[in-house]
């Protein structure tokens, strides 16, 4: 007999009589590492909502037994007091505040009225160490990486009593070597008895870390795989995820003659004036027509910048050396003007500052390039919803309408619409800057089909991604990057994911 | 699906927009039984919207400053400066209207695109820096009135503008018939404009609503524009003010929905970074929407002057926060992005109706306050609730 921490039995959960969840059933065993898979919208942070009380009793059909008793949460705190703790993608971190402050923030430790700080330092060591994190207690969390902050996050949850633990997605923003440490991390607080759920896209952490996985699709459980039986596997995973199967996850393209050089950066150096020091250093960057060209490195080894400086941001990045495009020197002086000589960024924070998120997906797709649907400066709006429609078409953008406001679409669509609205501006050279961060197998199929039409089309792309996989499988070419230069440059053929670690990590 | 049911859809994914129209109706509804009709009285709705002209064209202003994530504190002393500008330019030196008011339009877009300027080149914050222009340009008032103290204008052709009406032409039965045509001219353009928007859809081959519900609001439409006519054409027909703030809703309505302008002034506000990536230039957009907010500061000056057929020493105290207020009133979100100019002249005239109203009953000023503060109150828990329900 099975030691369940943790059974949601029959979990139905409604939004305005579309059912999110239909019938879940989910079950824990105490001290496993449990990966819950599915597409994006395929029910995985609703069944989470619903676990930690975000969506309270009496607003879902279903049991929750945790610890062998049913739970009725009516709030998040209930789910805290029974040990159930949530990290979420987005990390819930003052970045002014030092780590000791973070991690015993809403918990702090107290002397009579007042908070002992000294007690807290004290602890907080504590818990750093047994997250394995190596940082001064009084460093400021907005000193520290992406990746570091995430060991934080994890340490102020040990810091209250955690039975079970829950990540949604905790390895999308990290690079590899972060995402390691973290899976070593999770390994090691398993064998402590610390019980963990954890969502997540990338396929290879799943079968490197997890004991059993559950997939959900459409609100619907599928199936439960048990690593220990061998059930775990790629293709398995994939085939239950979307319900056919995808022999590769990089579609095939013909090959095909490049054409001429379109864009060639000479000694390219980029200056960033708040941070005052150099963030790309003597660039030299070719890219042909119909070309993909990945650009691999690390966080922070200066690939954004590279492309934000080639944008015509002046203000923000001072650059020196040579720009050419279709042979010709460019010198921007606004992202406008690198918009008309044919480049377009899609960038990698889509909510930050790539959506009008409050705006609805027409108005998105068109906001880049409104000459296209106007007359000496009026709007044609009916023009709009024609090309709203179209790319809605071709994008395969799944939405009940045009008017829906972008923010309320999932990830993968969000990344359609951020593609089609600078797809409408006539780009072409086409900078991605993590395309498929954070969406699902299903979308990210389409993306790089989506890719290789355009390519088709004479479109040169460059694509920044920290996925290896992906920079492998899609580019022709690799430029690697570390500390702001370029180490390397690689072709498809003879590429293995530690020829390019190496050269970023030098 | 039947007619009803497709009403009480529109009604329910629009109660945002219709909240406001809605909300007037039952304040006007109210003091017209409370006064026995004397509310509704021609008089009364022609002194009303008169005395809402110069804060509505500030709250035009206002919304789209607010859209773009800023404030402006400035304007109230600005337009009484460039009131007494315009005072001065008629006694003082005797020049023409007709020369005067372009002079003073042109003085504000200026002293508008200084505080843009102050915003966007610099990045001061704009609380900041229109506070600075407040206590400005409240000292530049007050100097510039200092030896004279109130300036008395006695241009009958500008003081027209404050309390004037366009002239009647002929009389019919007491109304006044060319008020009346343009009424009738108003409801043609109207229909027409709906009806061609109607038409080019169906020709794009999208979703139009049924037509009985098109009718209906045709007909609902046209009937509250004729009897707004009516009631006026029985007092002395359209003030000046009246046709100087329908001209600017029609201009900046058009502006803001309709033009590539517009959508870059709502995306701005909306998310500027991805507005800057997206190859929109937010410094040039932050300057013209201070520079509009000047000049229409510039037009409040005018209205308000002319109406007091003079320039005093205390013009313009506080019309920023009825500006404010106004546009908040009329749906604008703090947030950015959000609002519409149809929403400020709405929220300018809920809040002279309650002024008006009040002054009916004799109601006393300290009860006035409390009350328009509850309506504002009630105007924004309003707008932040109906939000949540859509999120």
């Amino acid at each position: 007999m099975s030691d369940y921490i943790l059974e949601m039995n029959g979990i139905t959960k409604e939004f305005s009589g579309i059912k999110a969840l239909d019938d879940v059933n989910f079950k824990v065993e105490r001290g496993e590492i449990h990966c819950l898979i599915g597409e994006n919208g395929a029910g995985k942070s609703t069944l989470m909502k619903v676990l930690s009380g975000v969506y309270p009793y009496g607003t879902y059909d279903g049991d929750i037994v945790f610890e062998g008793e049913i739970q009725r949460f009516n709030e998040i705190n209930d789910s805290v007091k029974a040990g159930i703790a949530i990290i979420y993608q987005e990390l819930a971190l003052f970045p002014d505040l030092t780590v000791y402050e973070n991690i015993f923030a809403g918990n702090e430790i107290r002397k009579g009225p007042f908070v002992d700080w000294n007690e807290t330092i004290v602890q907080s060591a504590k818990m750093l160490k047994k997250v394995k994190l190596n940082v001064d207690p009084e460093t400021l969390i907005k000193d520290l990486g992406v990746g570091k902050q995430q060991l934080v996050e994890i340490a102020k949850t040990l810091s209250k009593e955690v039975k079970l633990l829950i990540l949604d997605e905790p390895t999308a923003a990290l690079n590899e070597n972060d995402s390691e440490n973290l899976l070593e991390l999770l390994k090691e607080l398993r064998s402590q008895g610390i019980t963990c759920i954890m969502i997540s896209h990338k396929l290879k952490e799943v079968i490197s870390i997890a004991d059993k996985a559950t997939i959900l699709r459409d609100g619907k459980t599928i199936v439960t795989l048990d690593a220990h039986k061998g059930e775990i596997s790629e293709s398995v995973i994939i085939k239950n995820m979307v319900g056919r199967e995808i022999a590769d996850i990089y579609p095939k393209r013909l090959d095909h003659q490049f054409g001429e050089t379109v864009l060639e950066l000479n000694d390219w150096s980029a200056y960033d004036t708040q941070l005052g020091r150099h963030v790309v250093k003597k660039a030299n960057v070719q890219v042909k027509q119909g070309e993909i060209v990945g650009i691999a490195g690390l966080m922070g080894s200066g690939r954004t910048e590279l492309a934000l400086s080639m944008f015509g941001n002046p203000k923000k990045y001072k650059v020196e050396g040579d720009m050419q495009v279709n042979g010709q020197k460019v010198q921007f002086k606004h992202t406008s003007d690198a918009i008309k000589a044919g480049i377009a960024y899609v960038t990698e924070d889509r909510k930050g500052n790539g959506l009008f998120l409050i705006n609805d997906i027409k108005n998105n797709i068109t906001a880049a390039h409104l000459k296209g649907i106007s007359q000496s400066g009026v709007l044609n709006l009916n023009e709009e919803v024609k090309v709203g429609s179209e790319y809605r078409k071709s994008m395969h953008i799944k939405t009940s309408s045009l008017e829906l406001a972008v923010g309320k679409l999932s990830g993968g669509n969000q990344q359609k619409v951020s593609l089609g609205k600078w797809l409408f501006t006539g780009p072409k050279i086409l900078i991605l800057d993590e395309p498929t961060r954070g969406i699902d197998v299903g979308a990210k199929f389409e993306i790089y089909t989506i890719m290789n039409e355009l390519i088709k089309q004479g479109m040169s792309i460059i694509m920044i991604s920290s996925e290896l996989n992906e920079i492998i499988g899609m580019s022709d070419r690799i430029y690697v990057m570390a500390e702001g230069a370029i180490t390397g440059e690689l072709s498809r053929e003879n590429t293995t994911q530690e020829a390019i670690m190496e050269l970023a990590t030098q | 699906m039947s007619i009803f049911n497709e009403a009480r859809f529109l009604i329910k994914t629009n109660i945002r927009d219709y909240g406001m129209y809605i909300a007037l109706f039952v304040i006007m509804l109210t003091f017209s039984v409370l006064t026995d009709g004397l509310f509704m009285s021609s008089r009364n709705i022609s002194n009303l919207l008169d005395s809402a002209g110069y804060i509505a064209v500030l709250a035009v202003g206002m919304t789209l400053i607010i859209v773009i994530r800023h404030i402006d504190l400035s304007v109230g002393f600005v337009a009484g400066f460039l009131g007494a500008v315009a005072a001065i330019f008629l006694t003082q030196m005797g020049l023409s209207v007709w020369i005067v008011i372009p002079i003073v339009l042109v003085f504000g877009i200026i002293i508008g695109l200084f505080n843009g300027f102050l915003v966007a080149k610099i990045g001061i914050p704009s609380f900041v820096a229109t506070l600075a222009g407040m206590l400005i340009f409240r000292g530049a008032l007050l100097n510039v009135t200092e030896s004279t103290g109130t300036i008395i204008v006695n241009d009958d052709l500008f003081n027209a503008l404050g309390n004037g009406f366009i002239p009647s032409l002929v009389e019919v039965n007491g109304l006044h018939l060319l008020s009346v045509l343009v009424g009738v001219v108003g409801i043609a353009l109207y229909i027409y404009s709906e009806l061609s928007t109607r038409r080019n859809k169906v020709k794009y081959g999208f979703d139009v609503i049924s037509l009985p519900i098109f009718i209906l609001k045709l007909v609902f439409v046209s009937f509250i524009i004729g009897y707004i006519t009516w009631v006026l054409a029985g007092y002395n027909g359209f003030s000046w003010t009246v046709v100087i703030m329908l001209l600017v809703v029609v201009i900046y309505h058009f502006l803001s929905t309709k033009t590539v302008l517009g959508r870059n002034i709502y995306a701005v506000g909306s998310n500027p970074e991805a507005a800057h990536l997206s190859g929109i230039n937010v410094t040039k957009i932050t300057m013209i929407v201070f520079g509009s907010m000047g000049m229409l500061a510039a037009l409040s000056g005018i209205l308000f002057t002319a109406r007091l057929q003079s320039a005093t020493t205390t013009a313009g105290t506080l019309f920023e926060l009825d500006a404010i207020a106004a546009a908040y009133v009329g749906g604008v979100s703090s947030a950015g992005g959000v609002g519409k100019v149809t929403g400020a002249i709405i929220g300018a005239i809920v809040m002279a109706s309650l002024s008006s109203g009040m002054n009916l009953l004799g109601v006393g000023i300290s009860y006035q306050y409390m009350i328009r503060g509850g309506v504002l109150a009630a105007a924004v828990i309003f707008d932040v609730m109906t939000r949540k329900q859509r999120a």
